[in-house]
């Protein structure tokens, strides 16, 4: 039970994050029905940054602060440089230029910050508490509680503000929502730095505990991808459901089953899902007329 | 510029004779290599362009196919002691059925999904590759013996240029072929429309399917065969990155034009050795002409440049050019 | 005996009776309009004729062929052939391999074969770009044989799509608003056009919104409004009939 209660508290910790790396992926595809690939360099932006703050003798909230700054700025970037040219390019141009974005991003980070792993400390001290014979780590109640707090921000920024709901017209109707006057070439742009903004947070929440690298972003970024798909794509409470299961399924498989095919596991996941229910656990079958 | 106009006979040709000329240009074993190298790429890359650039779906794990086709031959020449062309044979005819029960529910899908599906496919082949080294050697990779046939080894560069060189041609005249004939429009019509295709009686499942299955076995086959060329095999060949590499000689070369698919992989192929040296630059080199190329060239560089010359030859002549290299 | 007959067909969104206890036939030979105002279940009924919904109950027959809810490409086999209200017009492909790309079905769709460029293949191929020509000079677009689709006017590419149509010598023709878009003396050619096909034996079912079109050159006529059958017979009686023209000028 005690072991039981262990894989979960990890699951759901990696789940939060994937959750928070899910919610850009569907925040963005909402807004463009663009899959942006490059989302998981912004979590590797995210802590890498921190750390080399942290290097520079800043002090932590002021690194944190200036590295989701970074990677919002990097998102915008994104978006005016990369994905506002190719507007109506078709599917595949589009993911091959995010998916160029990524590599580019991953290449200048390891020229500027080289291949090491970082550590960063975690934000109060490393004594396990223990719960139920299980224990967990400070940093992840971190974790969980930020995500708990973004996700609030979240739905009070989707339901109560102009913006949020300009931007979720626009996943709605592009047409319709540009005719009552959404400016949606703004509401693309602040989805990009939204989602940069939530994957910088989710990567330097999580870089005390799996360490941190140029590279990290690659995997983290797939598994958010897979969390959004698993939830039906562009679905925010898919996204974060999808985040959780993966995560919990991700640590039980490596405990019960294998470590060494943990990475595995969430693309069996996803291939089992796409073979059994196309549209992911929350997505509705859409019908397309012509 | 000729010869853009009627790329199956004209095209081949020119193909052809830059082939045989090569090799008197070649001052060393290293350029050699790097020729095979070209050619292997290019084989690769003219079938995955059958299914991005002409029926216009998308694969992220197409390494993992070669890879597989890599390791089959590794494993069953090296431990068991099979004839390599049996493997070679045996690792198309896996790669085939496997790209096949992956397709088929996959392929009723749209762009993303098939992205991530076989992206997800490509990460658990390297995944394995790497975690079962009782049988693969694991990240270290394993040995490979070189490739016989009837008693026959295939040794020496230039053996290799030849053999390579020749498959080339035949990948390229074959994937010609394909694409014009009923089955080959088929495939260019679902990427245009895919409603007005089935309204034409296209069975687009079936038609994207097979593309997908071919494209997966010109990648497998040259796995195994450079396996066999390098003389070893590793996770490295069925990673993501390589995945990601063979996408970007298609896209750089030109979606849906053959030709194409050689000339970036030969260029991709060819720059990083260029750039060695600035070895730490590579990622950003390659990620840059990614997104440049799309978002100022998105037809990729041949048919781009096919196009220019095509204007310039109309206003000269009042006579349009047939048969183009397929814009 | 009809070529198409709709027996009780009923679909419904979510409660929405898009298309209610419809039955009708179409007679092999003629031209067959539906016509009623904006929400009167025309597209819905077209989507389900042509495979894409599929019905919530009731039969279709294609010549006593069951047809409801099979796929599009099924459909095709059958000898049905249909045009879209918003183009579907391949812009990557020239306008005749457009037009090729309609005679699929009356090619040899093997791969190896098509894969080795055995002589057949080159043939049938050879056969197929002549017949393409013939039908883009049938419905008017001769002179864009050698021109990209991308490069082609609107009113062209509509009469494109009717040449990819018949190049599967269908012999139940669907024309989804083959007018829409038209200015007036594109529709009066595009009139000409859909009788001439109608001349050449393939039977013709359309869905329009311009009456003019549609009275001066219809066999039969069926009204719907709300989804329901509201008149049907020829262009004399339903101009006539006074249910259609109280939907029509929405007066009771």
């Amino acid at each position: 039970m005690a072991e039981f209660l262990q894989y979960l508290f990890s699951g759901i910790t990696v789940g939060a994050t994937y959750a928070l790396v899910g919610l850009g992926f569907a925040m963005i595809y909402n807004a463009s029905h663009v899959i942006n690939f490059a989302q998981g360099e912004f979590l590797m932006i995210g802590g890498m940054m921190t750390v080399s703050m942290l290097g520079a003798g800043v002090p932590m909230p002021l690194a944190i602060v200036a590295a989701i700054v970074l990677a919002t700025v990097v998102g915008l970037a994104l978006e005016k440089f990369a994905v506002e040219p190719a507007r109506n390019a078709e599917v595949v141009t589009v993911i091959i230029i995010t998916i160029g974005a990524s590599i580019f991003l991953r290449g200048l980070a390891q020229v500027v910050w080289g291949k090491e792993y970082h550590a960063l400390p975690p934000f109060s001290g490393d004594t396990p508490i223990s719960i139920g014979g299980a224990t967990i780590l400070p940093q992840s109640l971190w974790v969980l509680g930020v995500t708990v707090v973004v996700v609030a921000a979240l739905a009070w920024f989707f339901n109560r503000t102009l913006m949020g709901k300009a931007i979720l017209a626009t996943s709605h109707n592009r047409d319709a929502a540009q005719l009552v006057g959404i400016n949606t070439g703004l509401v693309l742009l602040i989805s990009f730095g939204l989602s940069a903004a939530l994957g910088a947070i989710a990567g330097i929440m999580i870089a005390p505990i799996t360490l941190t690298s140029y590279d990290v972003g690659i995997m983290l970024g797939l598994k958010g991808f897979v969390a959004a798909v698993l939830g039906g794509l562009g679905s925010g409470v898919g996204a974060i459901v999808g985040g959780l299961i993966l995560g919990i399924t991700e640590a039980m498989a490596a405990g019960y089953i294998s470590s060494e095919y943990k990475d595995a596991v969430p693309f069996v996941l996803i291939l089992l899902i796409l073979f059994f229910l196309p549209n992911g656990l929350f997505g509705v079958r859409g019908t397309e007329r012509v | 510029m000729g010869w853009m106009r009627a790329p199956r006979t004209g095209g081949l040709m020119l193909l052809a004779l830059i082939v045989a000329a090569i090799p008197w240009f070649l001052p060393n074993n290293f350029y050699f290599e790097m020729a095979i190298l070209v050619g292997i790429n290019a084989i690769v890359a003219v079938g995955l362009n059958l299914l991005i650039g002409y029926a216009g779906q998308i694969s992220l794990g197409h390494a993992g196919f070669f890879g597989l086709g890599g390791y089959c031959s590794g494993i069953l020449v090296a431990t068991y002691g099979w004839p390599p062309a049996l493997a070679l044979l045996l690792g198309a005819v896996g790669v085939a059925a496997l790209a096949f029960i992956i397709a088929r529910p996959i392929l009723r899908l749209k762009g993303h999904y098939l992205a991530m599906a076989t992206l997800g496919l490509g990460i658990i082949i390297s995944i394995v590759v790497s975690t079962e080294d009782w049988l693969t050697g694991g990240p270290d990779g394993m040995y490979v013996p070189p490739f016989t046939l009837f008693g026959w080894e295939l040794y020496g560069e230039a053996v290799w240029y030849w053999v390579i060189g020749g498959l080339l041609l035949l990948a390229v005249w074959l994937a010609l072929n394909i694409i014009d004939s009923p089955v080959g429009r088929a495939l260019r019509a679902l990427h245009g429309s895919e409603v007005a295709a089935q309204a034409a009686g296209v069975d687009t499942t079936r038609a994207k399917v097979r593309v997908f299955v071919v494209s997966a076995v010109f990648a497998a086959v040259m796995g195994s065969l450079h396996a066999h060329y390098a003389g070893f095999v590793t996770p490295t060949s069925s990673g993501f990155f390589h995945s990601i590499e063979l996408v970007t000689m298609v896209v750089l070369g030109g979606m849906a034009s053959t030709f194409g698919a050689v000339v970036g992989a030969a260029i991709l192929t060819v720059l990083p050795q260029l750039l060695s040296g600035f070895e730490d630059y590579e990622m950003v080199v390659f990620g840059l002409i990614l997104m440049l190329t799309m978002i100022f060239m998105p037809q990729g560089l041949v048919p781009t440049l096919a196009r220019v010359c095509k204007r310039r030859d109309q206003r000269a002549s009042p006579i349009p050019g047939v048969d183009e290299v397929d814009p | 005996m009809s070529l198409l007959r709709v027996e009780q067909l009923n679909k419904s969104f979510g409660g929405v009776h898009a298309v209610q206890d419809l039955s009708f036939e179409v007679d092999p030979g003629t031209i067959h309009s539906v016509i009623g105002p904006n929400g009167a279940g025309k597209t819905t009924l077209f989507n389900l004729v042509t495979g894409v919904y599929t019905p919530s109950s009731g039969n279709i027959f294609l010549d006593d062929q069951p047809t409801a809810g099979r796929p599009a490409h099924v459909l095709a086999r059958l000898g049905m052939s249909r045009t879209f209200q918003n183009l579907q017009i391949c812009m990557n492909m020239t306008a005749l391999e457009n037009v090729m790309v309609g005679r699929h079905l009356h090619l040899d769709r093997r791969f190896l074969p098509a894969m080795l460029r055995l002589p057949g293949i080159v043939r049938g191929d050879r056969d197929c770009r002549d017949k393409a020509a013939e039908l883009m000079n049938f419905v008017g677009t001769g002179r864009y044989l050698d021109s990209d689709a991308a490069s082609m006017p609107y009113g062209a590419l509509k009469r494109l799509e009717i040449a990819r149509a018949l190049a599967a010598e269908p012999r139940l023709l669907l024309l989804d608003e083959p007018a829409a878009g038209l200015n007036a003396n594109e529709t009066a050619e595009i009139d000409v056009l859909i009788q001439k096909v109608a001349q050449t034996g393939v039977t013709v079912v359309l869905v329009e919104h311009d009456m003019k079109l549609v009275m001066n050159i219809s066999d039969h006529i069926l009204v719907l409004d709300y989804g329901k059958k509201l008149a049907e017979g020829t262009a004399e009686a339903v101009r006539h009939n006074p249910d259609v023209i109280a939907a029509y000028l929405g007066a009771a």
